[in-house]
């Protein structure tokens, strides 16, 4: 009784912060929909998802989501197989650089995607601009590097016996993978595609610049009848229905996420060497590469280039405010107001995720007590799936009055994005906590070690290296927020992402190569945590 | 678990990095201490003015105003002019504000309807007047800047290619000029709109047809004008192939070619008029400080500097235009209009015909 007590005083804390800054402001804007006029009337709701428009969007959203899915997983397996089962040079340079994609901003993505694959780009002539092929295509670039994390983790610690055993009674390489190492694999695949499924669901930015305005998902449909035409009504209506289908998405990630048996030391296969039989997967690797690099080359090329010709006039630039003041400050202001915000997301991210990993991981003692923790592990998943655009305006009706005045403070950035990191954090975290044998905690204690000391002597040992793995993930989510940042964002404080987004919305040249540099900046400061981030080697950043 | 010296030094370096970065620059440890707005007794001391994001003007005016009034001017701008109208709607009932800037003419009528603003009538500068709203909104709402949104072409694409450049509406629809257009779209973002109500004051009830005419026509949509004019208009930024583009009719003051001319042009019969307004917010902690900045948009110096920060035209006519805007930059002398009120009672109609029609 004393120890659940313990627990949950140890849940409150990060319980209140979601309360308030995400249940409290949704319920907010949702409760404007259903009581339009101060009457509850659920009927105009119902005949919003009868509408036409509605049904396309709906339909548009699942089947463009599955096809990015479906890429990502195609993708992602065999690089998830070349970077965690093959020894070869610069392997975790690759493993590093494919997690960047995940952090940076829609924006900076957006604006590579249009660059390449606009008419005039390199790839103008596929003629792919504006069309579900380049949506589909933007949302697995971000996405893949989830499959590549989820499978290689569960690939590196499968156990090589069985196949071994398999090989040597007579199986072709093939036989053996579809016979023995897929079916092993199966639940780190489903876990992946549903998590990555609930975020090209939830994809807005990328669906906005790249599919110009003949598709519409339930997110940028959510945000268009709310601020275009304040249809709250219809705003609502779809933000339950997203509601549901992220809650069905968490239960059914939740479920399969394979939670290695704490008893059971995680053996790592050695990667080999390639050989003549990896040559498919190493080749689809590189177009992986290929895939994920394009893009971000012709980023940079652009920034490089000044009135046609080579220079580093952009970066040079970078410190000014930009043709005709386009900003009010320069971008090295804004990159250093980005490095404070991201600092104080990653501590408070890495509070709340400590907090609540801890009390998810710690052994159930009965069913009850089991089902009250994964309920709490996945209500710091739904920050996940609902549209920013309702956070946002939730904010502003519902943090209007004291105690909770909070509507300009300066910390509602950094909050909002400690919130879009925290699901993050506690993935990586959880599944170390998960790991650590509760009976080395019980000698502890027995040897008469009080709590801290057992969580410094048995728990800090094991979960130095993924805390600061989660710190560098967090810091690199925060960097490139961008959709609840630009709601939140007081306009002499902007971060790097809001301010690329105001660079390509002034006319002038020179804001457009700004906008270019800044965006490269931005990436490169992400590459180079994550590259940090990756030395650590722990296994579960990145991971669902 | 014993950890090798070398992961352990890792650690410690990591640790160190880590801490001192905490210290050194997270926001607390900034400068963003918030004072209180108000100084002991009742007298504000600040006067909050909520904008869009656009917003911007020199720094000599805001401490010119902040010196004059002694209130301290405290900018709140984010979004565009919908995402600050809707802003104002929902918190109507307790402001995050004293005075508001930028709501269009396309979004007038929802918040004067919605009671957002206190009735406030400034004394206008001259040729104001003209720009004024008429009915309810007249009382609450003061014209400050107009800008017009017209089709832009690339003169020197016309000129190298021997095609005849286009002129009106109904020239942009003809074969001559397939695959040439792109436009901002009209749910999207605030120029897209103000083209779509062109269009709807020139054809009436016949719009769709039209639209379904520039559709088929190649036109292309982008989500936003930055999309629209800097990736694919061909004198924007990028490398883009359209040559001709919605945007604004001071537009061609930004690409002058150094030869004392500019490269493009503003097709002057294809315009709609836009007119931001500011007013004092129902509600405002400080509304003697609201009405004085609504006074300090209207007056000279503000009125000169809106060109060269926010590319509009003052709608004062007693200030200079800046030496480019005079030669480069010319206002239609009949722009399309459509009454606020009549937007406001259909927008949500149109703009949903409108997607209906170009998404087919």
């Amino acid at each position: 009784m004393r120890r659940a007590a313990g627990l949950l005083a140890l849940a409150v804390g990060p319980v209140l912060v979601l309360g308030v800054f995400f249940v409290l402001p949704v319920s907010g804007m949702l409760a404007r929909g259903l009581w339009p006029d101060g009457s509850f009337d659920p009927g105009a709701v119902a005949e919003v998802l009868t509408r036409p428009r509605v049904h396309r969007v709906l339909w548009f959203t699942a089947w463009s989501a599955a096809a990015a899915t479906a890429l990502s997983v195609g993708l992602g397996l065999p690089a998830a197989y070349a970077l965690h089962r093959l020894e070869f040079p610069l392997r975790r340079v690759l493993r590093a650089a494919l997690l960047v994609p995940f952090v940076l901003p829609t924006v900076v993505v957006g604006v590579a995607f249009k660059q390449l694959l606009g008419e005039s780009g390199p790839l103008g002539s596929l003629g792919l601009d504006g069309t579900p092929v380049a949506i589909v295509l933007g949302l697995s670039f971000f996405n893949v590097s989830v499959v590549i994390r989820v499978v290689g983790t569960a690939w590196e610690s499968l156990d090589q016996r069985p196949a071994e055993a398999a090989a040597a009674l007579g199986a072709s390489p093939v036989q053996v993978f579809r016979t023995v190492t897929l079916p092993a694999l199966r639940p780190a695949i489903v876990s992946a595609a549903s998590v990555v499924f609930l975020f090209c669901a939830a994809g807005f930015g990328v669906v906005l610049t790249l599919g110009g305005l003949r598709y519409s998902t339930v997110e940028t449909e959510i945000y268009l009848l709310t601020t275009n035409l304040l249809d709250l009504q219809a705003a609502a209506a779809l933000s339950i229905l997203q509601l549901v289908v992220v809650s069905v998405l968490l239960v059914v990630a939740g479920r399969l996420r394979s939670v290695p048996d704490p008893g059971v030391s995680r053996v790592l296969a050695r990667p080999r060497r390639p050989r003549l039989v990896d040559v498919p997967v190493l080749a689809a690797t590189g177009l992986l590469l290929l895939f994920v690099g394009v893009p971000v080359l012709t980023l940079v090329a652009g920034s490089l280039q000044v009135d046609d010709s080579w220079s580093l006039g952009n970066y040079r630039a970078l410190s000014s405010t930009g043709d005709q003041q386009a900003l009010l400050v320069p971008v090295t202001e804004a990159l250093a107001f980005s490095l404070r915000t991201a600092v104080d997301a990653t501590w408070m991210s890495l509070l709340m995720g400590v907090l609540v990993a801890t009390v998810v991981t710690r052994r159930s003692r009965s069913r009850a007590e089991r089902r009250v923790r994964s309920g709490l592990d996945g209500f710091f998943m739904l920050p996940l799936g609902v549209s920013a655009v309702t956070v946002g305006f939730g904010f502003l009706i519902t943090l209007d009055r004291p105690p909770l005045d909070l509507r300009d403070s300066p910390l509602l950035v950094p909050i909002a994005q400690a919130l879009v990191a925290l699901p993050l954090v506690i993935r990586t975290l959880a599944p170390v906590l998960h790991g650590i044998d509760d009976r080395q905690r019980q000698a502890a204690a027995s040897l008469g070690a009080g709590p801290l000391r057992t969580v410094l002597t048995v728990d800090l040992p094991v979960v130095w290296k993924p805390l600061l793995a989660a710190a560098g993930f967090a810091f690199a989510v925060s960097l490139g927020e961008f959709g609840a940042t630009s709601f939140l964002a007081r306009d002499d404080q902007p971060t790097v992402p809001v301010v690329i987004f105001r660079l390509i919305g002034h006319p002038g040249a020179m804001n457009y190569g700004m906008a270019l540099a800044a965006s490269v900046v931005l990436a490169a400061t992400t590459a180079l945590v994550m590259l940090l981030v990756e030395r650590l080697r722990v296994p579960s950043v990145g991971a669902f | 678990m014993t950890l090798s010296t070398r992961a352990r030094a890792q650690a410690v370096a990591l640790t160190t990095t880590g801490t001192l970065l905490l210290a050194s620059c997270s926001l607390s440890g900034g400068d963003s201490s918030e004072a209180s707005g108000v100084d002991g007794g009742n007298t504000p001391t600040e006067v909050v003015l909520i904008t869009h994001e656009s917003f911007t003007l020199p720094e000599e005016l805001t401490e010119k105003f902040e010196a004059d009034t002694g209130l301290r001017l405290t900018v709140r701008a984010a979004g565009d002019a919908g995402t600050l109208t809707n802003k104002l709607v929902l918190t109507k009932d307790s402001p995050t504000g004293d005075v508001a800037f930028g709501i269009d003419n396309t979004f007038a009528s929802r918040a004067v309807d919605e009671g957002v603003f206190a009735p406030y009538a400034p004394t206008l500068p001259e040729g104001a007047a003209d720009f004024a709203l008429t009915g309810d909104g007249a009382d609450v709402l003061a014209p400050v800047d107009a800008a017009h949104v017209c089709v832009n072409i690339d003169d020197t694409w016309f000129a190298e290619e021997g095609v005849p450049a286009p002129a009106t509406l109904a020239d942009l629809a003809k074969p001559a000029y397939r695959d040439l257009f792109v436009i901002p779209g009209a749910t999207t973002s605030s120029p897209g709109m103000a083209f779509l109500l062109a269009t709807i004051a020139e054809y009436g009830d016949d719009w769709p047809d039209y639209w379904t005419d520039l559709m088929a026509n190649g036109a292309k949509l982008t989500d936003g004008w930055s999309d629209a004019y800097q990736v694919d208009f061909t004198q924007g930024g990028g490398e883009g192939d359209r040559p001709i583009v919605v945007s604004y009719d001071s537009s061609p003051a930004f690409t002058v070619d150094g030869a004392g001319g500019t490269t493009t042009s503003a097709l002057l019969d294809t315009c709609f008029r836009q007119v931001e307004y500011a007013g004092v917010l129902a509600g405002a902690e400080n509304p003697e400080g609201a009405e004085q900045v609504v006074d300090w948009l209207l007056s000279d110096e503000v009125q000169a500097a809106l060109p060269d920060s926010m590319y509009v035209f003052p709608v004062s006519s007693a200030v200079e235009l800046p030496a480019d805007w005079a030669s480069f930059a010319t206002q239609p002398e009949t722009p399309y209009d459509v009454d606020p009120a009549e937007i406001s009672e259909n927008r949500d109609d149109w703009l949903r015909e409108w997607s209906d029609v170009t998404s087919r």
